[in-house]
């Protein structure tokens, strides 16, 4: 690793670290119901919107009043993302003039963007309106992310509070989010996106004329569309000229910002942020980086505030920096560290004036290794999923990374919102084990962890790892799996693996190199989101519900303190032997083999 | 008809059982627990039971030809997945096998005896119908029943040499009674009817005179069914946490499980993509699998639970629910009383201290002559003090020329709070501050000016003014004083640390209280307490969330222990305070809710040291079987084999070995208990990561590489 990526590392941390408090004050104070500073522009539009839905604020829910909220929300959501996809040829703004959306893809992305988790099976600029893209894809950005964040303030409220059933009411939580948090931090993200040459207009696709016009070879085709043969028996090839380029145009900005803040991921393109006009500075990448993990970073100091001790929210937040740090350099040391087999052929990896050094493949030249391990990392890490590099072209291990930070359940920084919720049943978890060892039946935070909030914990912890090998084994069992698989050997594998961990913990990155637009991973994805978001959501939202009801027992020396650095050691081992050792004979048959084979021949 | 008891057990000393006995039988029974149901109590064990199943079948597949691995390999593996059972079988029989022989020298008690139930005589004429009683009972008028028959309500007799047949209250006579079959204690107790020495255990022995005693508690559901029942773990229902930490290990179970079968498919498309190599065969998968699941602490999970409730029995308490042991180890405040906890149980004289006007001798010689029919302990120490300080010769109630028979003793009594000696023109009388300033008031005499600041001096050091008035003047005051019991200050700076806040309860008024509480270094106290206030102390305390626990003998102690989480009733007490407890000392000695409390914190300690043991020795167990089950189709994983363990075969059974050894090796820490010291919070957690976190990381590479030495030193491997 050089000392250049040292120093980005240490910027970019340390950026993220200062503006934790901040944004973290500021978003307890929006969820506590305090005066911001936002409130003389967005509270009258706050009222209007409670007026038009005929929405009581003050009136609270219990948890399964609330869970159907969530649930009612997103369904809907689902629904009106499918007609809308289905229909977008009979609808405006669509100056390409794409057709409809074919039925299992358009199921599968419109589960895909109200799970939070943008996995793609389709290319944006060649298949969404410009109508699909803003009213569909780019509002579900911005509400579903808001609905995690809401499902976190209600288990922190249920934390905070006692003797009641009460944890809010997920519309005001929701509407609050998305009006005091993500819009204008979305407005601020995007004019910044657009100063460094972000796209964001309605104007139809460019067509260009190439500066170094060329040709390819094409298998010429009869009037049916059935390949010409000659005499042998092999494929006519005709010549094709090159002359012309599509530059593809939309409202990318606005769609980008939310799409990074939100945990979401969506590209506006198909090849995401390691697209130009999604990402065209190396000013424009590090918002766009930063703004991946800002919200549920910050979330871990609004948690703290809420529940009455910010150390609380720090602790939580320095395992998710270790767990972090230590995979960033991880996959730096990976990268930077190149292909071993090419090592063994005697190519020069090293960095100097003249090379980046280390496994450039797939990467942007103007991000470097720094640039794209950091995004890589900080992608996984968050339940974000976009790329600004080609993970499939990573190595083995340095790939590994961002399949073990997604295998660890989403909870490192994680969604926004489903992020610290996911984290807070591993700190449940740790507690139970730990308040043992200290001679006292488990308690966090003054409340008790007994027999029902085990049962909902175990149910969280048992349902990510247990979709994702069973829908693996499934994919890797039947020829509709298979056949999908464009690399051989252990990289195949891999891929498959990939693909599952990313959907099923609504993450949405991918690794590429599956043809996942087929109906099979269109149907077991979508079901995998649906899993992953609402089979998590409920039990969470139960254990709330539990919690609330409980009484708060004052702390005294024989309390476990939750907040030393001794406490977060012991809850990172914990996401460690229970998130990710169930995946380690995964691992060893996918990266960890290929990695070695290239090491050991 | 008692004859066939002869010698009453002790329960710390479990009759009739040698180690080796004890063994014997464990093994026995972990045989017997094979069985399925049985086994479906424990779903981790269940699991490797299935296994061992699986395995046995593949073995006998070998045997015939068809074996997906070698037979010696398959045989082996079952071997050693039947042992890991058994060894957890065996743990949890060891730890019921104690119990066992003290229910069973328990229940040679409780044989039938025949019982001498009473005739109720009805009176006919009276309008309350059948229900009321118009003779005195007739002692004689009884029946032989079989003991068994004896229902709640029914009156009987017991007369020296009877077995008492059945639980219940006297409400006739007086009489001394062996309940060493309940307390170990060979000295014999009161018993008499009314007051807080009323209740009888069925199984223990009358030894003189008789009573008649209403039984309380129907056939097999006397105090002694009871015991026998929580002694033998028959009836052992699981805790909360228990129950907590079980669902929490079955998750894992279910994880590891789809883990090792999803496994299967993964390995199959490797070889097909890869093309070389043979698919993970089910014996490593099945090995794989019970290494994984966490069957450290599944199997000892239980004998744990059984354990903590034997070592209460060892200090002579009866838990009557294991919950109320959980509940020991999370205790915040702990009510006790002030008499007979932390102070001696009575008061002694240490200081005459006269009003102006009168000498130390004089009022000494009056404070003596009152006290000499006190049979009270703080009569004879008044006596003992005269005599000691004063020179005062003792005296004795034979007449003498000094004394002359015609002395009446005014006997104490709670409407006049005096006693005290009539002579021939004197009258003595010695009573609380204000009960002699009526006296003195009543006599028309005027009370000194300096009574009242030696009164309240007492009360502010602690102790107790006993006015001391001759002819109806005052003459000073007795100093009678609380002696705090030795170590008790030792012992609450103890429960500080620990986290637990003391509170000593007491009728004493509020200075006195201060004083002592001080004096005992308690954090708090409840002075002029009654049985209302006491209860309302314990709601304030549980609404604030915190968990009280309390020691009580009295009826009047009973709504409060109802209402305490952890209730001690002492075994001497009432059959009201004993119902509504949730443990009973057999020694009655208050102090023993301070061990109680440890027990019950060292319960949930060796639960939690074991779980994250088993977890962390999960790490070792990849690297150990995961380059051996994949070697034929990807042999570069070998470089994962860091214990260096000879061949895929050899490191499979090595960790399959270490997993069922550890079992055992830890089944003396499973009884014992992992030690509790008094620390902080943070630290026990320190402490108890580095042994079994960090051990239970380390550990299983050591042994799983020595085990894999020994095997290559047999050439096993």
């Amino acid at each position: 690793m050089t000392a250049n990526t040292w120093l980005q590392f240490a910027v970019y941390i340390g950026v993220l670290v200062l503006l934790v408090k901040p944004l973290g004050g500021y978003m307890a104070r929006v969820y506590q119901g305090e005066r911001t500073f936002l409130d003389p522009v967005v509270k009258p539009v706050e009222r209007l919107i409670y007026r038009l839905a005929g929405i009581d604020p003050a009136v609270e829910m219990n948890w399964k009043a609330y869970a159907l909220a969530v649930i009612i929300f997103s369904v809907v959501g689902v629904i009106f993302l499918y007609i809308l996809l289905r229909l977008q040829g009979l609808l405006p703004l669509n100056p390409q003039g794409f057709g409809a959306v074919s039925p299992a893809l358009a199921l599968n992305t419109a589960v895909s963007f109200v799970s939070n988790t943008n996995w793609q099976n389709y290319g944006g600029e060649s298949t969404l309106s410009y109508l699909s893209q803003m009213l569909g894809l780019t509002v579900q950005n911005f509400v579903s992310a808001a609905a995690g964040m809401a499902i976190l303030v209600a288990f922190i409220r249920a934390l905070t509070r006692q003797q009641t059933a009460n944890l809010g009411n997920f519309w005001v939580d929701m509407t609050r989010s998305t009006l005091y948090i993500l819009l204008p931090l979305s407005f601020v993200v995007a004019l910044i996106l657009v100063s460094q040459g972000v796209v964001q207009t309605f104007a139809p696709y460019q067509s260009v004329n190439l500066l170094q016009p060329s040709s390819y070879q094409q298998i010429k085709t009869n009037a049916n569309g059935v390949p010409v043969k000659d005499a042998s028996g092999n494929p006519v090839m005709q010549t094709v000229p090159l002359t012309q380029q599509t530059i593809p145009l939309g409202p990318a900005a606005s769609q980008i910002a939310i799409k990074q803040l939100g945990t979401n991921g969506g590209g506006f393109f198909g090849t995401n942020s390691a697209h130009p006009f999604e990402n065209p500075t190396p000013l424009s990448n590090f918002v766009e980086t930063l703004s991946i993990v800002l919200i549920p970073a910050a979330l871990c100091y609004t948690f703290g505030k809420m529940v009455g001790d910010t150390r609380q929210g720090w602790a939580i937040l320095a395992a998710m920096l270790a767990i972090f740090i230590f995979f960033l350099i991880w996959a730096a040391h990976f990268e930077q560290a190149g292909n071993p087999a090419l090592t063994q052929l005697g190519v020069n990896q090293t960095p100097s004036a003249l090379q980046a050094g280390g496994n450039m493949e797939g990467k942007e030249a103007r991000f470097g290794i720094a640039d794209s391990v950091l995004w890589e990392t900080a992608t996984t890490a968050a339940s974000n999923g976009s790329v600004n590099s080609m993970l499939d072209a990573y190595t083995p291990l340095g790939g590994l990374a961002a399949l073990v930070l997604m295998q660890f359940g989403e909870v490192v920084f994680g969604g926004a919102g489903s992020g610290l919720y996911g984290m807070l049943v591993f700190v449940i978890v740790a507690v139970f084990v730990a308040g043992l060892m200290v001679g006292r039946t488990p308690e966090y935070l003054g409340k008790k962890i007994e027999i029902f909030e085990m049962k909902m914990a175990a149910l969280l912890i048992l349902i990510m790892p247990i979709t994702v090998l069973g829908l693996t084994a499934l994919a890797v069992s039947i020829p509709a799996g298979t056949s999908s698989v464009f690399n051989p050997g252990p990289h195949g594998f891999s891929e498959i693996l990939y693909a599952f961990t990313s959907m099923t913990n609504n993450n949405g990155s991918a690794f590429a190199g599956l043809n996942s637009n087929t109906s099979f991973y269109n149907l077991t994805g979508a079901l995998a989101m649906l899993v992953g978001r609402f089979w998590l959501a409920i039990p969470t939202l139960a254990l709330a519900g539990s919690l609330a009801r409980k009484k708060k027992i004052p702390a005294g020396p024989g309390t476990l303190p939750t907040h030393r650095p001794l406490f977060i050691g012991w809850l990172i081992g914990v996401i460690v032997l229970v998130g990710a050792l169930n995946f380690v004979p995964a691992l060893a048959l996918g990266p960890v083999a290929e990695q070695l084979i290239m090491i050991v021949k | 008809m008692a004859n066939h008891v002869n010698q009453f057990p002790d329960l710390r000393r479990p009759a009739g059982s040698l180690p080796g006995k004890l063994y014997r039988r464990a093994l026995v029974d972990s045989f017997l627990k094979l069985n399925p149901r049985t086994m479906a109590r424990n779903p981790v064990m269940l699991v490797v039971e299935v296994g061992s199943v699986l395995t046995t079948f593949l073995w006998l597949r070998a045997l015939l030809g068809q074996g997906e691995a070698p037979a010696g390999f398959t045989g082996a593996v079952a071997a050693w997945l039947w042992i890991t059972v058994l060894f957890a079988n065996f743990s949890e029989a060891l730890a019921e096998g104690r119990g066992k022989a003290q229910a069973e020298a328990l229940r040679h008690t409780r044989q039938e005896t025949p019982a001498k139930k009473l005739h109720r005589r009805l009176d006919p004429t009276s309008s309350l119908g059948g229900s009321r009683l118009t003779q005195p009972r007739n002692r004689t008028d009884y029946e032989l029943v079989p003991s068994t028959s004896l229902h709640a309500g029914d009156e009987f007799l017991v007369e020296a040499g009877d077995v008492i047949p059945a639980d219940g209250e006297v409400i006739e006579g007086i009489a001394s009674v062996d309940e060493s079959a309940v307390t170990g204690e060979s000295a014999p107790v009161i018993r008499e009817s009314g007051g807080d020495r009323s209740a009888v255990t069925g199984g223990t022995r009358v030894l003189s005179d008789w009573l008649i005693v209403r039984v309380t508690a129907n056939p097999g559901e006397g105090f002694l069914d009871r015991m026998i029942g929580l002694i033998e773990g028959a009836k052992r229902q699981k805790t909360p946490n228990e129950i907590a930490l079980n669902i929490l290990l079955a998750a894992f179970t279910i994880i590891f499980l789809v883990v090792c079968i999803t496994l299967l498919p993964f390995s199959i498309y490797s070889v097909h993509v890869v093309g070389k190599g043979t698919p993970i065969s089910i014996t490593i998968l099945v090995a794989l699998l019970v290494c994984l699941i966490p069957t450290t602490i599944g199997g000892l999970l239980s004998a744990i639970g059984i354990a903590g409730m034997d070592r209460l029995i060892q200090r002579n308490v009866i838990a009557l629910s294991g919950r109320a042991v959980e509940a020991a180890g999370d205790v915040d405040v702990l009510l006790l009383d002030k008499t007979g906890t932390i102070t001696l149980g009575n008061r002694q004289a240490v200081e005459f201290i006269p009003l102006n006007g009168t000498s130390k001798s004089e009022l000494a010689e009056a404070a003596q002559l009152a006290s000499l029919a006190d049979e009270t302990p703080e009569g004879r120490s008044i006596v003992v003090l005269a005599k000691e300080k004063y020179g005062l010769r003792g005296r004795t109630l034979t007449p003498t020329p000094e004394i002359p028979a015609g002395m009446r003793f005014i006997p104490f009594t709670a409407q006049t709070r005096m006693s005290g000696v009539d002579l021939d023109h004197t009258s003595i009388r010695k009573g609380a501050a204000d009960a002699i300033q009526k006296y003195v008031q009543s006599c028309g005499k005027s009370i000194p000016k300096d009574l009242d600041s030696i009164v309240e001096k007492i009360s502010h050091e602690g102790g107790t003014p006993l006015v001391v008035a001759r002819n109806g003047e005052a003459l000073g005051a007795i100093h009678l004083k609380d002696i705090v019991k030795g170590g008790m200050k030792e012992r609450f700076a103890r429960l500080r640390k620990m986290g637990i806040k003391t509170v000593m309860i007491t009728g004493d008024n509020p200075l006195t209280a201060a004083a002592i509480a001080a004096e005992a270094g308690v954090d708090d106290f409840l002075a002029q307490a009654t049985p209302e206030t006491k209860l309302a102390l314990i709601r304030k305390y549980q609404e604030g969330g915190r968990l009280v626990a309390m020691t009580g003998d009295g009826t009047n102690d009973a709504p409060a222990l109802a209402q305490a989480d952890v209730a001690v009733a002492m075994n001497t007490g009432t059959q009201p305070a004993r119902e509504a407890a949730n443990m009973v000392d057999l020694d009655s000695n208050p102090t023993k809710l301070i061990e109680i409390v440890e027990i019950g914190k060292q319960l949930l300690m060796t639960r939690g040291a074991l779980t994250t043991f088993s977890i962390a020795n999960d790490v070792s167990k990849y690297f150990a079987i995961i380059p051996a089950a994949f070697s034929s189709t990807y042999p570069a994983l070998n470089v994962l084999n860091i214990m260096g363990l000879a061949t895929p075969q050899s490191a499979i059974l090595s960790a399959v070995i270490f997993n069922a050894l550890i079992i055992v090796a830890l089944i003396p820490l499973a009884l014992r208990g992992v030690p509790y010291r008094p620390l902080g919070a943070a630290q026990l957690l320190r402490d108890n990561l580095l042994i079994y976190g960090l051990g239970g990381l380390i550990a299983p590479f050591i042994g799983i590489k020595l085990i894999n030495l020994l095997m290559v030193a047999l050439h096993l491997a």
